[in-house]
């Protein structure tokens, strides 16, 4: 096993409000890592402390070996995480493409003076970043929509639509906050689908998600978080059975209907 | 192909080829019709160029940036008094215009950073507020630097600034150019087709600017600042090009203002033309080239038009002028925007299909797709 990303005692207050506490946690290379709780534990606030839209308070980030800048969004994505949001936010006025396209922003180098002076470079490298977001437009399966405005993309493409452009950015680690939120049967089971050929094709995932069924069939580990605080991390199987976990769910009242 | 077709439309969707050369065609001879109504007219399309090339500038700030920017016309004030500066017997300095313009470009593009800096962290109506004073504050300046040292002039302005001479050929623009003993092409031409490959220029910049990585970028910031954070756009960086672009344009439209016109004062530079050059924009389409063109043109062109129809009728009718022209410009600006907001909210020519990737990528399937 050789570690990815390592959280450590990372805390996060807003106001009075202690969102993260001490949290501790590893993943490794090439895992489906879910991240669970209640709603309101913090999970998305990791996310954000994590992708740098906040800055912790305390703890730092190992990544890849060495530490992560904290709060700098555009270097965390360069040293190769990248996410999706809860709500869905992509580019509304752009077309599918272009939103991939936009993605790639991070990997290319044309600089003011090549743009305006349309230097054989910078059309190569224009000519790649199309190419290279038609491929993922393929590869999460809406390649038919690509001149489709985002905004007018069904739900379910638009929750790809945004997977395809964070992984445009090339990441080492995708971070999936929710991708099923919303989604029916069907839908769900195709991300499924989505989200373990990305795994197989080397990229390691940390998953936010409510849908415990996914959670559990797709995940190699899981964290749950309670209160800013993780509860457990384990295996699926035993994050399941394990007393604090319910009763973080399930609240005391399971314990008194025993 | 897109924007010409967009145009020309009749022809356009037809025969894009047709509408090309027609246009081209339209464009070159213009100042020959307008000067059949007499040199005011043309005058009054050397300006339209001028305002052309504002709309783009500023087009990229509010359009392609998502920038609110209600002090626009400060940076074609740096650009003109800049022109003011180095060339006319103000300073004595008398530098040629391939001097002068970058020199005024690169202050503009100072004053766009200057004013971007602070106002990274404002959007909308907080970040209209700030320009709309940044624009103020240029204006106070240029009435008000007369001590202890006299730079600007103060309220009386700058005079008898040289005008545009082109190197090699030595073609002094501003005495037209004699071709026989009683043939001599009038200043106002020369400035004209002087201007007109200034705004080919900008066009073909934007152009490539709206389909490039940065392009995107800015599309991005506009559509989703946080998502274009997470996707790894350095927001601050761009946005700061976003100004500094736009401020580029502005400045050099003030350069061969201040060539053209010989005469520069603050109250050329009022909040009123910044207001007038947004309308503009928002009138012909944000974000859309051929759209901020046409309506840079029809904006600039409409007022003049009734102006010179609207003073003698008054005259005529009331025997004295009741409506002064300047008045009647906001009016029909205003009018001109309570009706498009109620009838095309995006504008004349709305900004879809911006980007026409099928040229690019040679996709017969993707391009028939958009002609569908």
């Amino acid at each position: 096993m050789i570690k990815l990303l390592e959280a450590r005692g990372i805390g996060k207050r807003f106001g009075g409000l202690r969102a993260l506490t001490e949290v501790s946690l590893t993943i490794n290379k090439g895992e489906v890592y879910g991240l669970i709780g209640p709603n309101g534990a913090g999970k998305t606030t990791f996310f954000n402390v994590l992708t740098g839209a906040y800055t912790p308070e305390d703890g730092e980030f190992v990544f890849n070996g060495s530490e992560l800048p904290l709060g700098k969004p555009d270097r965390i994505v360069n040293r190769g995480i990248a996410r999706t949001f809860q709500n869905i936010r992509l580019f509304r006025e752009m077309t599918a493409l272009e939103n991939v396209m936009a993605g790639h922003f991070i990997r290319t180098k044309t600089g003011l003076l090549g743009v305006l002076l349309q230097t054989r470079h910078t059309r190569e490298e224009e000519k790649l970043t199309t190419e290279r977001a038609y491929e993922l437009l393929k590869y999460v399966g809406i390649e038919r929509h690509a001149r489709t405005l985002s905004r007018n993309l069904s739900y379910g493409d638009q929750r790809r639509l945004e997977i395809a452009r964070a992984l445009a950015t090339e990441p080492r680690l995708l971070a999936l906050d929710e991708p099923a939120a919303g989604m029916n049967a069907t839908e769900t089971s195709q991300l499924r689908t989505l989200i373990e050929t990305i795994r197989s094709d080397g990229t390691t995932v940390l998953l936010i998600e409510h849908d415990v069924k996914l959670v559990m069939g797709l995940c190699d580990r899981v964290a749950v978080l309670d209160f800013g605080k993780k509860i457990a991390e384990d295996v699926p199987a035993e994050v399941q059975r394990n007393p604090a976990v319910i009763e973080a769910y399930l609240g005391g009242a399971h314990h008194a209907a025993h | 192909m897109n924007n010409i077709s967009q145009a020309i439309p009749f022809l356009g969707s037809r025969n894009p080829k047709a509408a090309l050369i027609t246009l081209v065609v339209l464009v070159l001879t213009a100042p020959l019709f307008a000067g059949l109504f007499g040199n005011t007219w043309v005058r009054i399309l050397d300006f339209a160029l001028l305002y052309i090339l504002l709309a783009i500038g500023l087009n990229l700030v509010v359009g392609f940036a998502g920038l609110l920017d209600l002090g626009y016309i400060a940076f074609y004030a740096v650009g003109a008094y800049t022109w003011a500066f180095l060339a006319s017997p103000h300073f004595g300095l008398h530098l040629p215009f391939y001097v002068v313009l970058p020199v005024g470009a690169a202050f503009a593009a100072l004053a766009g950073i200057a004013l971007g800096f602070p106002t990274l962290r404002l959007r909308g109506d907080y970040l209209a507020i700030v320009t709309l004073g940044f624009g103020e504050i240029i204006r106070i300046f240029m009435n008000n630097l007369t001590h202890p040292v006299n730079i600007t002039n103060g309220p009386q302005g700058i005079d008898q600034i040289d005008g545009m001479t082109i190197p090699l050929v030595g073609l002094e623009l501003n005495r037209g150019l004699q071709v026989t003993d009683d043939f001599k092409i009038s200043s106002l031409f020369l400035y004209y087709y002087v201007f007109l490959a200034f705004v080919v220029l900008a066009v073909i910049l934007v152009k490539r600017l709206q389909v490039s990585r940065i392009g995107r970028a800015w599309a991005a910031i506009r559509d989703d600042e946080l998502a274009a954070k997470a996707i790894g756009i350095n927001t601050r960086n761009l946005k700061l090009l976003a100004f500094a672009m736009g401020a580029t344009f502005g400045g050099v439209a003030g350069g061969l203002f201040g060539a053209f016109q010989g005469f520069v004062s603050p109250e050329s530079f009022t909040l009123m033309e910044s207001i007038a050059i947004l309308t503009m924009i928002v009138f012909g389409g944000m974000g859309n080239l051929a759209g901020v063109i046409v309506g840079a043109l029809a904006l600039s062109f409409l007022p003049e038009v009734l102006r010179h129809i609207a003073l003698p009728i008054q005259q005529a009718l009331f025997g004295k002028v009741y409506l002064d022209p300047e008045v009647l410009r906001m009016l029909l600006l205003s009018l001109a925007m309570i009706l498009m907001m109620l009838m095309k909210p995006a504008g004349l020519i709305p900004a879809q299909s911006r980007y026409s990737r099928a040229d690019l990528l040679g996709d017969k399937e993707a391009r028939h797709d958009q002609a569908a």
